[in-house]
């Protein structure tokens, strides 16, 4: 999450004090992420200094200092929220990585492993759904926040059934294939290191 | 007390080599006001289990309890009756009958239970109420939209005192708006004191009930633990995942 953007955002929708950018970031985020006062003053600087943001003057640093947004900062956040963010490339996952261990190493049995995880993350997604329960209907902030979290962890899940269902054709099947498939996914791919 | 209880439940369909344990040995306990979600890939009893759980079919081996009663030591009659009055079943399709309004699909239950219309027409037009859809209670299944339709077929499951409520897929039909609030009305129903088995292969369904069971070819595998509250959520820090609620710093 870019605070820079969350600030040139709320300066959008007219001048605001730092204090005041603060409480409403993280009201408008469901309070899911907390912002210290020392990141807001040490961002309004950074984005002053670009020329995206004016602040009333060189006086007083305290709460009651206003900031607004300059024309290039508008044209800032006009191309950050149409910039997809960088999904083009998968990351190298610890979980997958996780399995793909499990799958080769002896006397560990993949499916209890995967079982592992899988119960891990559905326990964490029922976290997630009672703070969805019990506050979102009054909040759409964030019951959006929650659902992103709900469906990221949901998509992981999937992925774990997948994996079970194809080690276990797999060993229906007969003999796993050869080591050599890693490598040439990783080429292919483009997996980040 | 347990509302529903599976003690050591066994199925096995066929015989010889063509046999098939659709479960094998299942402890299951749903205690009132709780909800408890089955997950498990196709083929690993899940629905095996919830008509067993409703007495639609018998065990091959252990014990079948609804309310603290014994379904092995009951007779045909009894069960059906039990079946009517204490439990509800919510399915994937719906299966409302077409060819009756909204309000007397909700009323049926009752009155294949020799209710008196009236009664019966009363329960069903609360009940109705209760998920919202007194203004929906003259239309046909055909004309109400899907995410209505379920809650329709919710409306019917909960009619009168049923106690048990189990559910297929019961929102595997829907919209993600729509399944969440399907998957509410249950957890609502569980909070006034509902029990409620959900099987289900969807976590985001499954995260709405008290206890989520695993199960793999017949097996139970795993459980999760009691949900903790959301402060549990705070202390998970940074690190990509969101640090939760409330720390205001």
């Amino acid at each position: 999450m870019s605070v820079r953007h969350a600030l040139l955002a709320l300066l959008s929708e007219g001048p605001k004090y730092g204090l005041q950018l603060r409480e409403e970031f993280e009201a408008r985020t469901g309070e899911v992420w907390p912002l210290n006062v020392g990141q807001v003053y040490q961002t309004l600087q950074r984005l002053e200094r670009d020329g995206l943001v004016e602040s009333d003057g060189d006086g007083d640093e305290g709460p009651q200092k206003g900031f607004r947004i300059t024309q290039d900062g508008s044209a800032e956040l006009a191309t950050w929220l149409r910039t997809p963010p960088d999904l083009a490339s998968p990351p190298r996952d610890e979980l997958v990585m996780k399995v793909l261990v499990a799958m080769r190493m002896p006397g560990t049995d993949p499916h209890e492993v995967i079982q592992v995880h899988r119960r891990y993350l559905v326990e964490l997604m029922q976290q997630w759904t009672r703070i969805k329960e019990d506050e979102a209907d009054f909040d759409v902030g964030l019951a959006l926040v929650v659902d992103a979290e709900l469906f990221r962890l949901d998509a992981v899940i999937r992925w774990l059934d997948a994996a079970d269902g194809r080690l276990k054709r797999a060993a229906a099947d007969g003999p796993p294939s050869p080591p050599a498939a890693l490598p040439r996914l990783r080429r292919r791919v483009g997996v980040r290191r | 007390m347990a509302v529903l209880e599976l003690r050591s439940v066994s199925k096995t369909y066929g015989a010889g080599p063509a046999e098939v344990h659709a479960l094998r040995g299942v402890d299951l306990s749903v205690a009132a006001g709780t909800m408890v979600a089955v997950m498990g890939p196709s083929g690993s009893g899940k629905s095996t289990l919830l008509t067993i759980a409703g007495s639609l079919e018998d065990p091959t081996s252990g014990d079948v309890l609804i309310g603290g009663r014994e379904l092995a030591r009951m007779s045909r009659n009894d069960k059906a009756r039990l079946r009517r009055r204490t439990v509800g079943y919510v399915f994937q399709d719906f299966n409302l009958l077409p060819g009756l309004t909204a309000a007397e699909n909700v009323a049926l239950p009752l009155e294949l239970d020799g209710v008196p219309a009236r009664r019966a027409r009363a329960a069903s037009l609360a009940s109705l109420d209760g998920l919202g859809l007194a203004d929906r209670a003259a239309q046909f299944p055909d004309q109400l939209s899907g995410g209505e339709r379920q809650r329709v077929a919710i409306a019917r499951a909960l009619v009168g005192d049923h106690r048990l409520l189990l559910a297929d897929e019961p929102s595997g039909a829907l919209d993600s708006v729509n399944a969440e609030e399907v998957m509410r009305l249950l957890h609502n129903a569980c909070k006034r004191g509902v029990a409620a088995v959900v099987v289900t292969h969807d976590a985001q369904l499954a995260s709405w009930a008290d206890r989520v069971v695993f199960l793999r070819d017949g097996l139970v595998v795993d459980q999760t633990a009691p949900v903790p509250g959301p402060e549990s959520l705070l202390s998970a820090g940074p690190g990509g995942r969101p640090p939760g609620l409330g720390t205001g710093q």
